[in-house]
């Protein structure tokens, strides 16, 4: 230590500063030293879990990209904040364990009228929520009045699912009643097809109307449900903890007793977290980690059942892309089955309609135009641009599961684009930007890409493609009277056969005009430690855990 | 002294408006709506125009700045367009997990550096002098990603010594009372936990230490080389000194002045700079708050956050000023 007469005794007292704290170091060295890594018992890399240090408590680390925005699912759109609401909330009626059909909820049963118009539903008897409070009719009721009487700025996904709010014209339903203790009667202004999807996706998950008002805004970070786990605890950014709810009203769920959702932000970084068992379920896994995962022991790889579409956008407001001719040709031009192989690691299949297989209504007559760069450069003959042309092709800046790499990608259609003397120039903007200057009709051709909300065809062939939503979703400005004409017919059509055939017209006439080149419908993968089980990845994205177990 | 701290706090006045300003203006050149970043891919048009009013986003730009620095004087630093809390509410368990780790960071760059380059100056030209230098040079052109996820697999996978990510244990979660965790242990005495939150400071720490680190090393050798070979380290060597005393008594006091500007410069940098740390390691930090601001378009959060740390770093720098006086009395303030 040095200390002098004149002012370096800061510089000394610095030092001891320094000292003291390489002193905690050391000290926090050894003591990692006598207990001999208790952490989370990492072990032997994945090999984790329950028998952790001195409890016997089961607690599942599910990683993720990122945190929830608010655990209120009714004000929210993003799929981390229903990944957590999901075990919080139950809804009126579910979705399958991995599909979406209609599976019974908090309503045991339910029955339509034969006009579609009006639905009962027979709520579970002896369910209370995580606050004590009874769940009934009553309960059903005040949620629907708090959404309804909301707007599109507080309850987004209620406006878009159920076409509007309060005395909207649009606004679908016409009542909810209470007609019993525990019977709900909800009274439709016309058909709606997908009615009971809907009211299967999270945002709509029940909530404690004594919570509600007790809680006011902040419901969003204390959440009160019927779900299988409560809500304990928020760190920002960082983690969820949900715990075990003991009078759930699934006989001997849920499995757990608790589960924290973790945010950790990079992929690398979360499956470096599940290699030293750290965490025990890690979703968002690069195809490219896949055979890593699939070759080691303690790991087990889970492919979530494919609910999206990636496309490549031809904006049909734009030359040359106003010819059907010339969006038929950038079909044929790029070879999809390439494009699958390398960037998706052979998880993901190639597209030929704008909604996938999975979702009841698809048309698997059709047939997808093939990889024939002779034949596009015979159509582009036909359209008057034998000599190609120059276009700018717009690369997403983000990863999505339906687009791995929007930059790669771009470099591979650039070339198969380039075989047909097509010139194409790749460009990008930051995300934002990006959504903002497609769904202005600023791009040529663009990637881009859906994830389904309710497993409907409706929310991916109207959504998308309809002309209702130009400036919205339907970023190619694709306008076809014929197919509006059908669509909007398939919203209202409650038998569903009719509806599939209807869906299965508005296919073809999309397949002929070409708007998009539909690219892959793709496999997201997770991972988990080998002592996970009954793990059902949703092809929806949230997933509930009330099953999991470890073991 | 105090006339001069009182003059250098005033000055910060027009700085930190002029930063506002310039924040102000940038993230609105960038295209993007908040309010359909909010709203999603299923929003309507007439329910993005009603929450651009709710957001007093239809307002012009100057009405909208102007409002910004009235909340700022009453000490509203605006609310999250995304989660429609106050900014002042939720940014403290942020900045209190980066100042953590850049203290942490800031610690450890110091000690290995400055060491580093003393060392290599007293022994220039010898195997440890080129060593540290090539190390030095390495840790300066690192890409931190890279460096990372290295560690990450070294450390926590291969030889399971430290854990890969996050502030603490998830399984045996610690309470959070100041959002500094190795305080909150402290005080607590749970000396176990404080144990987990060291280990889990170590390797986001020397990651973001690294370029300081290397940076400072440089500095200070250099700094001591001219020192050294000055007259009153050569009459203190001829007196018989011996040579430790002389290097770290005599020739450092004079050699550390330029090193605390860099030290101080390198402080604020790490600040803002920790986002690919804070990435990698999952650290819930302030990096990460403003980065995902950007993406959300969440203005206040991006301006407010902004201005934080802004703000830190001139505080910083004043600090390291003053500094110079204590260290070198012929420096004087008045």
């Amino acid at each position: 230590m040095i200390i002098n007469k004149n002012g370096g005794v800061n510089l000394g007292k610095k030092k001891i500063m320094s000292l003291a704290f390489l002193m905690l170091l050391l000290i926090s060295t050894v003591l990692y030293g006598c207990n001999g890594g208790d952490e989370g018992s990492e072990g032997d890399g994945g090999e984790t879990g329950d028998e952790g240090e001195s409890t016997e408590e089961k607690i599942l680390i599910f990683g993720r990209g990122g945190d929830s925005v608010s655990l209120d699912p009714i004000t929210v759109t993003d799929g981390e904040s229903f990944k957590v609401t999901k075990n919080i909330f139950d809804t009126l009626v579910n979705f399958g364990a991995q599909d979406t059909e209609i599976e019974p909820g908090l309503a045991s049963e339910y029955s339509a009228s034969e006009d579609g118009l009006t639905y009962t539903f027979q709520l579970e008897e002896g369910v209370t929520f995580h606050d004590g409070t009874d769940f009934n009719a009553e309960a059903v009721v005040a949620n629907f009045d708090r959404w309804a009487g909301g707007d599109a700025d507080q309850f987004p996904y209620y406006g878009s699912m159920f076409g509007g709010f309060g005395d909207d014209e649009g606004h679908v339903l016409e009542s909810v009643e209470a007609t019993g203790d525990y019977e709900v009667t909800m009274t439709l202004k016309r058909p709606m097809a997908p009615f009971l999807k809907n009211l299967a996706m999270s945002p709509f998950g029940i909530a404690s109307p004594t919570a509600i008002e007790e809680q006011g805004d902040a419901f969003g970070d204390n959440p009160v449900g019927t779900g299988p786990f409560k809500f304990v605890e928020w760190n920002r950014n960082d983690t969820v903890r949900i715990e075990k709810f003991e009078d759930y009203w699934v006989e001997g769920e849920p499995k757990l007793d608790e589960v924290v959702f973790r945010a950790i932000p990079d992929n690398s970084g979360r499956l470096n977290a599940l290699l030293a068992g750290e965490i025990d379920l890690a979703d968002g896994i690069n195809p490219s980690d896949a055979e890593t995962i699939k070759s080691n022991e303690d790991l087990q790889l889970y492919e979530r059942p494919s609910m999206n579409v990636g496309y490549l956008g031809l904006t049909t407001t734009r030359e040359p892309f106003d010819d059907p001719k010339v969006r038929q040709a950038m079909n044929h031009a790029i070879d999809r089955q390439a494009l699958v192989d390398a960037f998706f690691e052979g998880y993901g299949e190639v597209a030929k309609n704008p909604l996938p297989p999975v979702i009841s209504g698809y048309n698997d007559a059709i047939e997808g135009y093939d990889y024939d760069p002779e034949k596009a450069k015979a159509l582009l003959e036909e359209a008057g641009l034998g000599d190609g042309f120059e276009m700018e092709l717009w690369a997403m800046p983000v990863p999505r599961p339906y687009m791995p790499d929007g930059q790669k990608i771009a470099e591979a259609i650039q070339s198969d684009l380039a075989e047909v003397g097509i010139t194409a120039e790749i460009v990008s903007y930051e995300w934002a930007t990006y959504l903002e200057k497609a769904a202005a009709g600023e791009a040529d051709a663009f990637l881009l890409g859906w994830t389904g909300d309710n497993g409907d065809a409706d929310n991916f062939l109207y959504v998308l493609l309809d002309q209702d939503n130009i400036g919205s979703n339907n970023y190619t400005y694709y306008e076809n009277q014929e197919l509006h004409d059908i669509l909007i017919e398939a919203q209202t059509e409650v038998d569903e056969e009719v509806r599939n055939e209807l869906y299965a017209e508005a296919q073809e006439i999309i397949h002929k005009d070409a708007p998009w080149v539909p690219l892959a419908h793709s496999t997201p993968l997770l991972a988990g430690g080998s002592n996970v089980v009954n793990f059902q990845p949703h092809p929806t994205g949230s997933d509930k855990l009330a099953e999991v177990d470890l073991e | 002294m105090l006339h001069y701290i009182g003059k250098r706090l005033l000055q910060l006045i027009p700085v930190l408006l002029g930063m506002t300003f310039i924040v102000f203006m940038i993230i609105r050149a960038i295209p993007g709506d908040p309010a359909q970043v909010i709203l999603g891919q299923q929003a309507s048009e007439e329910a993005i125009k009603a929450l651009r009013t709710t957001l007093g986003l239809d307002n012009p730009w100057y009405i909208q700045y102007f409002d910004y620095l009235k909340g700022l004087v009453t000490g509203d630093l605006g609310q999250s367009l995304r989660t429609r809390t106050p900014v002042v509410d939720e940014v403290w368990p942020y900045l209190a997990a980066t100042i953590e780790l850049s203290v942490f960071a800031v610690i450890i760059a110091i000690i290995v550096g400055i060491n580093a380059g003393i060392i290599s100056a007293w022994f220039q030209n010898s195997w440890f002098d080129y060593l540290a230098m090539v190390i030095a040079l390495i840790g300066v052109s690192m890409p931190i990603f890279w460096l990372g996820l290295l560690n990450q697999w070294i450390f926590a996978i291969e030889f399971d010594l430290l854990p890969t990510s996050g502030r603490m244990n998830v399984r045996d979660p610690i309470d959070s009372i100041t959002g500094f965790y190795i305080i909150d242990t402290l005080i607590t005495g749970q000396f176990d936990q404080l144990a987990t939150v060291m280990r889990h400071l170590i390797l986001p720490g020397t990651a973001l230490a690294t370029i300081p680190m290397a940076i400072i090393a440089r500095m200070t050798r250099s700094s001591m080389l001219e020192v050294m070979r000055s007259d009153y380290v050569r009459t203190a060597r001829s007196k018989g000194l011996k040579m430790f005393w002389v290097v770290y008594k005599h020739a450092l006091k004079n050699a550390i002045i330029p090193v605390l500007t860099i030290i101080g410069l390198q402080m604020g940098l790490l600040l803002g700079g920790a986002i690919l740390t804070e990435t990698i390691f999952a650290w819930p930090g302030i990096g990460r708050y403003i980065y995902e601001a950007i993406s959300f378009r969440d203005y206040p959060v991006i301006q407010s956050g902004i201005l934080i740390v802004a703000f830190i770093f001139v505080m910083i720098n004043l600090f390291v000023d003053l500094l110079y006086s204590l260290v070198d009395p012929r420096i004087k303030y008045d």
